[in-house]
């Protein structure tokens, strides 16, 4: 009799668990299925089938979304942006990183500790005198002035995040490249890069992520169509008069979906990068 | 002589040494100072200027800037929403990623599922997930059927007195906004409090069981304890990040159209792009940021405390 009872009382437990874990678990993913439901609908359907599965699906949707509604020229925008980004901040960071970790410079720890202080510094209106100056240097509605900027954002942890990195990495394999007569240079491209590969790519990661889901850079900078991302492009699809939105749900899907899949590919390391990072700080 | 040619050649090769050395360092702190810290500075000139963005002259007025916004009563209404969403945040965002950390931190089926699905909100963008919640949200109605889910939803179970314009009611419009914000956060809150919660040595529970501790007294004197540091990060990234919020109000609501949707940021970015009053914007965001700072170093100071009892 007593076995049994605790035996209903942890089950009943369990299940309890269970069912909060799974109402939880639904209101995180029907979002998303609702976003995909209603991109296969018409313009006249979409207003009255509430139905899970509608009766008819229109995949063109999508195409259409690419072509007519602008999302793929969006979408190779970000793309340009998101790889641009990522490899100019690997290669700066990277060199920063290295130089803070194994090089010897008079004025090294007041470089090094500027890129920390600005990330504990919030400036949340800095982007007005950012506008105003990339105005000035004539660098507004041109992509290389939004991946400088966007270079930048991304700079501070990623030096900071590599240089932990180095400090931990043993010297041997350096100075036997220095021995057979690498100078320093090819030391950092040849030898210390190769070896920070996790921490880079956790770098990769996190700053994809980010450049492809930044917006208000996007809408200061980036007011011809031909140059947006796909972030500014929803919202001005969205603020288009008659909105369509079986074509605007279509485009969310299409900014949504390789983040998606490479959250999912890459989520043992977003979370280890996560956590790691916020254990140690 | 010749120690003298060996010096000289020494500080030769030193100084080749340090520009080498520097080489490394000069693309990161070239961008960084042109991006970072000359707008820094430049926030704190131009805060005491009145300047319409376009115009070769700015006239300097001093701190008549922060006059007026100390005045500006959207501007402290801003405020208070904002205080408002990152109240939500605190409270119902928290709560539930620690319930779901407790749950997930035991031997249960399909964990790693649920660690999984839990931070897909978090790496979806604010546009994304605004736009979604918009539509769900949508009041609209056509023949008598609604448009938004909620809505419908709420028509066919016979509850239509809570049938709602629910971003365009003053009253459920800055609520839904924190609901969805809280939605988009707490995943990130569950997986950081989550690795804490692995972090705390399972000899302790064992230690609490063996001492006849129910497993309410267990999680207020070993848990809670353990987990103060990792609270505090959660609670301090939480405030940041919810003050600040403003790309998910302005795809959800729109920019600057009614002052009970407005936040802080939006304000900057309505001074600045609506009126044309960049002068006015900065001082805003120096105010802000210096909140901002005060707001962290008094939890900082608090959190230190709070370690050492």
């Amino acid at each position: 009799m007593n076995v049994n009872k605790y035996q209903v009382k942890g089950f009943l437990k369990v299940f309890f668990i269970h069912l909060f874990l799974v109402v939880i678990t639904l209101s995180c993913l029907f979002p998303l299925f609702w976003m995909l439901r209603s991109a296969v609908m018409t313009n006249q359907t979409i207003f009255v089938d509430k139905s899970f599965i509608p009766s008819e699906i229109h995949l063109e949707n999508f195409m259409k979304a690419w072509v007519e509604g602008n999302f793929g020229m969006y979408f190779l925008n970000s793309v340009v942006y998101t790889v641009s980004v990522v490899v100019g901040i690997v290669i700066i960071s990277s060199m920063a990183a290295y130089a803070f970790s194994r090089l010897q410079f008079p004025g090294k720890n007041f470089f090094f500790y500027m890129f920390v202080a600005a990330m504990m510094i919030p400036l949340p209106g800095s982007f007005v005198p950012l506008y105003v100056l990339m105005n000035k240097l004539g660098l507004v509605n041109t992509r290389f002035g939004y991946i400088l900027c966007m270079i930048n954002v991304g700079l501070s942890m990623s030096i900071l995040l590599l240089k932990t990195f180095f400090d931990k990495m043993p010297v041997d394999l350096e100075d036997a490249a220095r021995i057979d007569g690498c100078g320093k240079f090819g030391i950092w491209w040849h030898v210390a890069l190769p070896l920070a590969r996790p921490a880079i790519a956790v770098i990769v990661i996190f700053n994809s992520l980010n450049v492809w889901n930044e917006y208000i850079l996007a809408q200061l900078l980036l007011n011809e169509p031909e140059l947006m991302p796909l972030q500014r492009g929803l919202m001005v699809f969205q603020g288009s008069h008659l909105v369509d939105y079986p074509l605007l749900m279509a485009g969310l899907t299409i900014a949504a979906l390789p983040i998606v899949l490479v959250y999912l590919l890459m989520q043992k390391h977003i979370i280890k990068g996560l956590t790691s990072g916020a254990v140690v700080g | 002589m010749m120690s003298l040619i060996k010096t000289k050649t020494a500080a030769f090769y030193n100084i080749k040494n340090n520009v080498e050395n520097y080489l490394f360092i000069v693309p990161a702190v070239a961008i960084f100072t042109i991006f970072y810290i000359f707008p820094f500075i430049d926030i704190f000139n131009l805060s005491l200027h009145e300047w319409n963005g376009i115009s070769l002259t700015r006239k300097f007025v001093g701190l008549q800037n922060f006059k007026e916004l100390f005045q500006d009563e959207v501007w402290w209404k801003s405020f208070g929403n904002a205080c408002y969403i990152t109240l939500i945040a605190l409270t119902f965002q928290n709560a539930l990623a620690f319930a779901l950390a407790l749950a997930c931190d035991r031997e249960i089926r399909m964990k790693q599922f649920y660690r999984i699905v839990f931070f897909l909100p978090p790496v979806l963008s604010e546009v994304v997930v605004g736009l979604i919640w918009r539509w769900i949200l949508n009041p609209g109605m056509q023949n008598g059927e609604y448009y938004g889910l909620l809505n419908y939803v709420l028509h066919h179970l016979g509850l239509d007195q809570l049938i709602n314009n629910w971003l365009s009611d003053p009253k459920t419009a800055l609520t839904c906004i924190a609901v969805v914000h809280s939605w988009k956060g707490f995943g990130w809150g569950f997986i950081m409090l989550l690795a804490g919660l692995q972090t705390i040595d399972r000899q302790l529970y064992e230690a609490a069981k063996v001492d006849g501790a129910n497993s309410w007294n267990t999680f207020r004197h070993v848990t809670v304890p353990m987990m103060i540091p990792v609270i505090l990060v959660v609670v301090i990234l939480t405030v940041l990040g919810s003050m600040q919020v403003f790309v998910l109000i302005i795809s959800m609501v729109g920019q600057g159209l009614v002052d009970y949707t407005e936040v802080p940021v939006t304000r900057i970015l309505a001074a600045m792009m609506g009126t044309n009053r960049f002068g006015y914007a900065c001082a805003m965001g120096v105010n802000f940021g210096l909140v901002l700072i005060l707001i962290s170093l008094t939890m900082k100071k608090v959190s230190d405390r709070m370690k050492q009892a």
